[in-house]
């Protein structure tokens, strides 16, 4: 490859060409400021529209100060990046930035997380000129059942949009409209509610301010755990307690799961439970599912339906009911875990501790923003009594840990309460993409063969490219199985279904780059996709630890099907643990 | 998960799917498209939005972006006659404001609205390249030079 050998800041480096003067400089160990360039590695998504103006250095032979994100680097070029020119030109874009965004540092949601405030510290902004002049509050807030828009806090740097449409082919958010009142929103100013948006929250995760969040459902839990009359079950989702920690300021990675069954407890939750016990069920449901409809594939019945796909991450569930409503028929109508255990919860549990559902409130803490919407589905709820009452994010039980003045960090680990606390490894890898499909094939494979599975690891099915594909030998049978994370890469494979060339079996599908440990309700990456590579690995760690990792040993299972359920794919699991789809397509209506 | 209606007439949506597929169906020709059903329903509408984002195969809100963010585009209804005032810096030095003033109030609406009777709308432009006629008045294809205050009556006039 040609490389380019140029200066920036009196250093002399050589680049492949094509490289921006941006990454060069990063090379070099210097750290241009920026507030909308991203980039994550692996993951083959990068943000650079030019448009925050904060990245400019001087540029030898160039008149104006350039972009450093969106110039590429030119043979002999000699770039400064501190100039008195520079430096004032930044703080001069950072004065106009702030002059109209709104002053409410101390009570904004983003307070101590937010990219505009960490900037205007590093740049050292002690005043705002001409702020008294800004308008304040140009655009009226809309609140989903997952996401906050406040775009009086929208600086445009457009990473929303580049992860809705580009990374996600969902498309519901644009920018519109121009000067001062360009905004990024849905079609037509609508709500949020009224687009495309599959609540996947990836706008939430990448918002450097303010504009973006999550719908903040603290309260609501606070109050139900200080009513005498309620029993209050709470269930924390595998990918949490890989992320949990960042918060507390422990390194990526760090796994919390003993802190936070603990921190749980002392919040006042009645029994603290686990979404990887309903992550075990999943799989007997699912793989049963999908070994049912593979046999009879098998043998030729043309009503089977192949691939199967996972239906267990909800931004996906909305995604497919928007785009591919003719295919509603081929995911798995299993219940995602979260829903699964609040229909075990609110049944089987409630029954054996002698307390009436009315009585009982579900918490989840959830990697995501979508299981806010999930659990607000109307088919999820009995007489208008919900099985999950309330979805908190990661980020939420980390704020809600520190009103209650927990030292988390010093608590001492503690277990899940039993029975709908145990679960195998296999209920925890559902945090990474691959995981859901690993778990299904590791139970499956002993269902399907009769035989014991030495190898329980598929590493095949695991890593970060976004469109994976593996083919597993199930004793003679080649079982081809792909793999697709964030929904732009969905939407590649779905493709393939819809038009009849897909050779795949059984597909997972999460919704999030990384899977749900890249979710929108996970502490903030910044961009930094070494954060989610860390927290995958923590993920595969605690299912080493687990003694079973295969769901269908897990013996609380095996005990719910013998006194509850009967057996996977009975009646009664149908009418529990098994859903069904719309068509969400907007439909063109034609006058008559 | 949108809840707006949309309703069409079928020959409405089988102009706009013509002339998405004159251009190939390709996203990258959106502003040819949107023109062209601009020039045939005189405004854009969501609902047009929304065929043209099913013939396209690009989500609406891309669309709408680019309707919003090009002055000529609008989602409002123009009248039978759209009377345009430039308000480019000849026109603008020669007393085209007070031109638009006396429109905005022989015709008792603002900039970018319709009369009810929809038989006259309101826009403003920057430049038609006929500097040495400032200030310029468009109605319709008609180009109107030297315009004064006075003289806006019986424009008018002519399209009663």
């Amino acid at each position: 490859m040609e490389t380019i050998k140029l200066t920036i800041d009196n250093k002399e480096i050589d680049v492949p060409r094509g490289t921006t003067i941006y990454k060069a400089a990063r090379e070099l160990g210097i750290d241009i400021p920026t507030l909308c360039y991203m980039e994550l590695h692996d993951m083959n998504i990068e943000n650079k529209p030019a448009g925050c103006r904060i990245c400019v250095a001087e540029v030898s032979g160039r008149r104006t100060l350039a972009p450093t994100c969106a110039t590429k680097c030119e043979p002999g070029m000699v770039v400064k990046t501190h100039t008195p020119r520079v430096l004032n030109a930044r703080r001069t874009v950072m004065e106009f930035i702030l002059s109209n965004h709104p002053k409410d540092c101390l009570v904004c949601s983003k307070s101590g997380t937010c990219e505009l405030q960490d900037m205007a510290h590093r740049l050292g902004i002690k005043d705002i000129p001409g702020a008294e002049y800004a308008a304040v509050s140009t655009f009226r807030m809309d609140t989903s059942p997952s996401i906050i828009r406040n775009l009086d806090k929208c600086i445009m740097c457009r990473r929303c949009e580049m992860m809705c449409n580009d990374v996600q082919t969902v498309g519901a958010i644009s920018a519109v409209n121009r000067g001062f009142m360009a905004t990024v929103a849905p079609a037509f100013e609508q709500n949020l509610e009224h687009s495309t948006c599959t609540y996947c929250g990836q706008c939430v995760s990448v918002c450097p301010t303010g504009a973006l969040t999550e719908v903040n459902h603290v309260p609501q839990v606070l109050r139900a755990l200080v009513d005498p009359t309620k029993t209050v079950v709470v269930q924390t989702a595998p990918a949490v307690r890989a992320a949990l920690g960042e918060e507390f300021g422990l390194a990526p990675g760090t796994l919390v799961t003993g802190k936070m069954t603990a921190a749980l407890r002392t919040l006042g939750f009645d029994y603290v439970f686990d979404t990887d016990f309903a992550a075990d069920l999943t799989i007997m449901e699912e793989g049963t599912e999908l070994l049912d409809r593979l046999s009879k594939y098998l043998k030729g019945d043309k009503t089977a339906k192949i691939p199967i796909l996972t239906s267990c991450c909800p931004g996906w569930v909305n995604f497919f009911e928007e785009y591919f409503p003719d295919l509603k028929d081929v995911p798995s109508t299993a219940k995602s875990p979260q829903q699964m255990f609040g229909a075990i919860a609110k049944t089987y549990f409630a029954d054996k501790i002698g307390v009436n559902r009315k009585d009982m409130v579900v918490v989840s803490i959830m990697p995501c923003l979508a299981k806010k919407y999930e659990c607000q589905r109307d088919e999820f709820s009995v007489d208008g009594n919900p099985d999950v009452d309330f979805s908190i994010s990661t980020r939420e039980l980390a704020s809600f840990i520190k009103q209650a003045n927990i030292d988390i960090k010093n608590l001492h680990d503690e277990e899940f309460d039993s029975p709908l606390g145990e679960s195998t490894g296999a209920g925890v890898i559902f945090g990474n993409t691959g995981g859901v499909i690993e778990a299904a094939c590791r139970t499956a494979y002993e269902l399907y063969t009769g035989k014991k599975l030495e190898r329980i690891e598929f590493t095949e099915l695991r890593g970060m490219e976004g469109v994976r594909s593996a083919t597993l030998d199930f004793d003679g049978l080649p079982l081809n199985i792909g793999i697709a994370h964030g929904l732009g890469n969905a939407r590649k494979l779905l493709n393939d279904v819809r038009s009849g060339k897909s050779q795949f079996h059984a597909i997972e599908v999460m919704a999030c780059p990384g899977g749900c440990i890249g979710g929108g309700g996970q502490p903030l990456h910044h961009g930094n996709s070494e954060i989610i590579k860390a927290r995958a690995a923590a993920i595969y760690t605690e299912d080493r630890k687990k003694p079973l990792r295969k769901s269908h040993e897990n013996p609380f299972i095996i005990k719910l099907y013998d006194e509850f359920l009967g057996k996977p794919g009975s009646e009664k699991a149908h009418h529990l643990l098994h859903t069904h789809y719309f068509d969400k397509k907007k439909k063109i209506m034609i006058k008559k | 998960m949108s809840h707006i209606k949309i309703e069409l007439r079928k020959e409405d949506v089988d102009f706009i799917k013509g002339v998405c597929s004159t251009f190939n169906n390709d996203p990258q020709e959106l502003i040819n498209v949107l023109h062209t059903c601009q020039e045939h329903f005189g405004y854009l509408p969501a609902e047009v939005q929304e065929v043209v984002s099913d013939g396209l195969n690009m989500p609406v809100a891309k669309i709408y972006g680019v309707v919003t963010f090009y002055s000529f585009f609008t989602m409002t209804p123009k009248g039978k006659h759209p009377i345009s005032i430039c308000l480019g810096t000849a026109c603008y030095v020669r007393g085209a404001e007070k031109v638009l003033d006396e429109f905005k109030k022989e015709l008792a609406i603002q900039v970018g609205e319709s009369t009810p009777d929809n038989k006259f709308s309101l826009s403003t432009l920057r430049c038609v390249g006929a500097c040495g006629l400032a200030p310029v008045v468009l109605v319709g294809d008609k180009t109107y030079g030297r315009v004064a205050p006075d003289d806006v009556k019986n424009i008018l006039k002519e399209y009663v």
